[in-house]
């Protein structure tokens, strides 16, 4: 149990389903609201509409804030008569940002559905700001329009732009190790000390906290995703020359000694000396985690589709705490990288890619599942329903990743169950 | 281009949603790309409700854009009437939607459903939220009122959905049974009038304005219902709120109609008058003043005596303002920002019923630019009108005031500028979705009013306390002054328990602890010591503090 995993990339365990129809998940710009606090002198202006406005505002508005580093460029109907004007249009709004934010280094022009629609070019928009800009702001630009991308996707078109627009890694640098995917402040440090424990030295993070600590790329770089909905990036790395390290996604006492193992092997370090480093802490976290394991053994679990880390979640509910998985949505399966979580998963585990929220609910109200994984347009209807719920988002937003957050892992997932039985109202 | 941190309103299909949302059998396709399903949160949410939206949305992809999204709009119409069976449909589109012209209301046709379908055209980028609902509801009125039997809602087709098939009535209603705490909104009572006058038909009206989503319509509703009855009157339809389209198809029946939210039901209620010649109200009872006003003018149309009501107000709002202990009010100086309905009555209680001094007034709803411009021209000042919130900052700012009472944008201006601040108007966020009963409209919505409007004074004189001594041991730098975060400074950490004497904290753990943050830091401290003294640590590190993590949990 305690060895690290092999990476068995043979498919006979799950089944995978492709559904299409009406998909109920956020867009691509709702990374924006943990971007923006990971990426500490960045601004997002969103090109689009009012509704996109209206989604950050709903999505973050609940918080109150004195400066906040998002905000939208809502086009009007005398923008869309015209081209040519839009772009003196957008130049005249990053000049109020930034008359405003003078600290702000990194300024993304966040692309929309309307903008994407009606094909204006943000890339060469940014381009452009960039050589008026430069050296004091750099603009990057990206897509997180619901028609291109999903939720969480939207971290992953931002960072493919920060990997294109990174620095070239000396020829001669050492070999270094880039993790990939904004963790919080504090699990990072958990990890940077664990890489050091390992005898991987300076390994960097992609994003990095503010744009002067970006890492240099090239061949000399090998990265590990930390999130499992990180393809672009991924291709975007390889295109710069890195190779990607493929493990299961450091989620519990299990993933995250798999995750680190394979690191450590990419990097020659012996399964002895990993050992050696994480005999201990994985073993603290399976006591973290087993104080929770008594609510979840045997629990029926459904995810419907969100974020796309619903695989490796699922397989730490069913390897580390004993739940049984009816179904597992997705919006997207990576198959390169879930590949060693699929892999970990029951046979016959079901999963289905890409949704049809009306056919789910059917199926989920005949299972009637012990914990329905959802995004809150469904899990007040559902509790109203009588069926517990564990809202999704809750997932991204918390500290999941590494040892010493399997346990508070472990407890997202049975705090609803535990509130059920507190309530006598 | 204009540049939003944040936005007042939401576009108008958010509007049509309000509307489908607060009525029952329903049910509204829109057009619209993956994600725009964010909105189903403003509901199940900001005002959770226990039931799904009434909305099937498209959710097209780009790789759907290659030409078959008017195919995957007829589907979607298809399928909603088929699974929900309502008894009429709304179709629009969203902002995206509308950029590729697929004509949601021509496919709608084309599809040939038995019930209304009426199709919405919604311009996203010149009108929203408050103008999509208004002209969702007029559209609505007008098609289900305007040819009363022509269109009456056909029996639900499967025997399933008992009583006028409504797409969420006939669930919800087992839903609720089968788990009492399902919350929703409340559908109104059956309409059996307390009494008969012997052979005399009691006067009737409808209530119109009311959405889903809507700032306090919730409680407005059952106090201006309630006072409507103690009047005399007879209430016919509650619209859109907990309406039907069958509903709507007797609005017609009442003898005037009370308007409570202009923003919302003045077009329908102006097309009713043409077309049934119905009075409406203009008066919106916010405040006492207003409400006598409003009980006056509601008297006259029905032709009923307001007087037994006038004498029986059942408020506190003028004693509270009268008594020595709100001496202090007078003068203060208050900013008001909002809808214009909100905005307008809630400067003439600051003023009149509160004795403070408005030094600003404004609205983002230009459609109501004339009547805020008027109200402020009265108080002597310059109408503010813009959507633009920096704008509103930049008047705040300049202004100085002492109270701040606006929308939710408001609030993080104030906690900028350190002001106290009370929210009076939508945009708002779920703290203002209460549990409790608070209406703002009618005479205890004058007692609602007078707490809500003074509480946040309350804090800041406790503040001014704090300022004037500075090292008290109690309210040092980043304890909350009480309730309302608001204004308070955050920054600095609040007193944490005095380390153990007897153990050693290594620089790094120490470092370690203050990455947890400040409310849980106090006991993750405590937790680590007691873990070393059990056993017998006598430094702790960082994995000490790990070790103590995973056995106490959280």
């Amino acid at each position: 149990m305690n060895a690290p995993v092999a990476l068995p990339l043979g498919c006979d365990a799950p089944k995978i389903r492709s559904e299409r129809g009406q998909r109920a998940v956020f867009c691509g710009l709702t990374g924006i609201v943990w971007l923006h606090r990971k990426i500490q002198d960045a601004f997002f202006l969103v090109v689009g509409s009012r509704t996109c406005a209206h989604l950050l505002q709903s999505a973050a508005g609940v918080m109150i804030f004195a400066e906040p580093r998002f905000a939208t460029a809502i086009m009007e109907e005398r923008d869309l008569a015209g081209m040519a004007d839009m772009h003196d249009e957008l130049d005249r709004v990053v000049g109020q940002v930034l008359e405003r934010r003078p600290d702000i280094r990194t300024l993304f022009l966040v692309g929309s559905c309307p903008s994407e629609v009606i094909k204006l070019d943000l890339a060469k928009a940014a381009t452009r700001l960039s050589q008026r800009l430069a050296p004091d702001v750099r603009v990057l630009a990206y897509s997180g329009s619901g028609i291109e991308t999903t939720f969480t996707e939207g971290e992953d078109a931002c960072l493919s732009a920060l990997v294109a627009a990174a620095p070239q890694q000396a020829a001669n640098a050492p070999e270094q190790l880039v993790v990939v995917g904004a963790l919080p402040d504090i699990v990072e440090d958990q990890f940077a000390r664990l890489f050091s424990e390992l005898g991987i030295p300076d390994v960097r993070f992609l994003p990095a906290r503010r744009a002067d600590a970006a890492p240099a790329l090239g061949p000399r770089t090998r990265y590990l995703l930390a999130q499992p909905f990180l393809g672009a990036t991924a291709t975007a790395l390889d295109a710069r020359g890195c190779s990607g390290v493929v493990a299961p996604f450091p989620f519990g006492a299990e993933g995250t000694t798999a995750w680190l193992s394979a690191a450590a092997e990419a990097f020659g370090i012996s399964p002895q000396r990993v050992r050696e480093v994480t005999a201990l802490k994985e073993n603290r976290a399976r006591v973290a985690v087993s104080r929770h394991a008594a609510r979840l053994e045997g629990k029926r679990v459904m995810f419907f589709p969100d974020s796309q880390l619903e695989p490796p979640l699922a397989r730490f509910l069913s390897r580390e705490l004993g739940a049984e998985i009816i179904e597992v949505g997705t919006p997207y399966l990576h198959g390169r990288w879930l590949a060693p979580d699929l892999a970990l998963l029951p046979a016959g585990t079901q999963i289905v890619e890409g949704a049809d929220v009306d056919r789910q609910l059917d199926r989920c109200r005949a299972e009637r599942p012990d914990l329905t994984v959802c995004g809150l347009g469904l899990a007040n209807p559902l509790e109203a329903e009588g069926l517990a719920t564990k809202w999704s988002i809750e997932l991204l937003f918390t500290p999941t990743h590494g040892y010493e957050q399997a346990g508070d892992l472990a407890e997202l997932f049975a705090r609803p169950l535990a509130r059920r039985e507190l309530l006598e109202v | 281009m204009q540049l939003a941190m944040w936005t007042y309103e939401g576009p108008p299909h958010v509007g049509a949603m309000r509307v489908a949302t607060a009525m029952r059998g329903v049910h509204y396709v829109l057009h619209a790309p993956q994600g725009d399903t964010y909105a189903d949160l403003l509901f199940t949410m900001i005002e959770r409700r226990g039931e799904r939206t009434p909305v099937t949305y498209t959710t097209f992809q780009a790789r759907d854009l290659g030409g078959d999204t008017a195919d995957k709009l007829k589907t979607a119409i298809t399928d909603a009437y088929e699974r929900f069976q309502p008894q009429a449909m709304l179709v629009g589109a969203s902002c995206t939607a509308e950029l590729i012209q697929d004509d949601p209301g021509g496919l709608a046709a084309a599809v040939g459903l038995p019930i209304p379908v009426v199709a919405l055209e919604l311009p996203a980028y010149s009108k929203k939220e408050n103008w999509g609902a208004a002209e969702t509801f007029y559209r609505l009125v007008r098609t289900l009122a305007g040819s009363k039997g022509a269109t009456p809602p056909p029996p639900p087709p499967c025997g399933e959905g008992e009583g006028g098939g409504g797409s969420g009535e006939g669930q919800a209603r087992e839903r609720r049974a089968a788990s009492p705490a399902a919350p929703c909104s409340e559908p109104p009572p059956p309409l059996t009038p307390p009494h008969k006058g012997e052979g005399e038909r009691r006067p009737t009206c409808n209530i119109l304005g009311p959405t889903a989503l809507g700032f306090r319509h919730r409680d407005d509703v059952a106090e201006i219902r309630g006072l409507l009855e103690r009047l005399g009157l007879t209430v016919n339809v509650v619209a859109p709120l907990g309406a039907s389209p069958a509903d709507l198809a007797r609005i017609g029946d009442a003898d005037f109609n009370v308007v409570l939210y202009p923003e919302i039901a003045r077009t329908a209620a102006e097309w009713l008058k043409r077309q049934f010649g119905q009075p409406f109200t203009t008066v919106v009872p916010i405040g006492v003043g207003a409400t006598r006003a409003f009980v006056e003018e509601v008297a006259s149309l029905a032709g009923l005596d307001p007087t037994p009501i006038l004498a029986d107000e059942r408020t506190r709002l003028p004693w509270w303002s009268r008594s020595v202990d709100s001496n202090y009010l007078t003068g203060k100086r208050v900013f008001i920002f909002g809808d214009a309905t909100h905005a307008i009555a809630t400067a003439r209680v600051a003023a009149s019923e509160l004795g403070f001094k408005v030094v600003g007034l404004g609205t983002y709803l230009r459609e109501f630019a004339r009547e805020v411009r008027a109200k402020a021209e009265e108080l002597g000042i310059e109408a503010l009108i813009t959507d633009d919130h920096l704008e509103v900052e930049k008047a705040i700012a300049a202004l100085q005031p002492e109270l701040v009472l606006g929308t939710q944008m408001e609030r993080h201006v104030a906690k900028r500028l350190g002001i106290p601040c009370a929210v009076i108007s939508a945009p708002v966020h779920v703290q203002d979705f209460p549990a409790r009963t608070s209406p703002v409209m009618g005479f205890e919505g004058a007692n609602v009013l007078f707490d809500t409007l003074v509480h946040p004074l309350m804090m800041g004189l406790e503040e001014h306390l704090v300022a004037m001594f500075r090292d008290d041991f109690e309210f040092a730098d980043g304890a909350l002054p009480s309730h309302l975060a608001g204004h308070a400074p955050m920054d600095a950490p609040p007193a944490e328990p005095a380390p153990d004497a007897g153990i050693v904290w290594e620089a790094s753990a120490e470092q370690e602890l203050k990455k947890i943050p400040f409310f849980v830091r106090g006991k993750a401290r405590r937790n680590t010591e007691s873990f070393a003294r059990q056993t017998g640590i006598a430094a702790i590190t960082v994995e000490t503090l790990y070790d103590a993590k995973a056995h106490f949990g959280r």
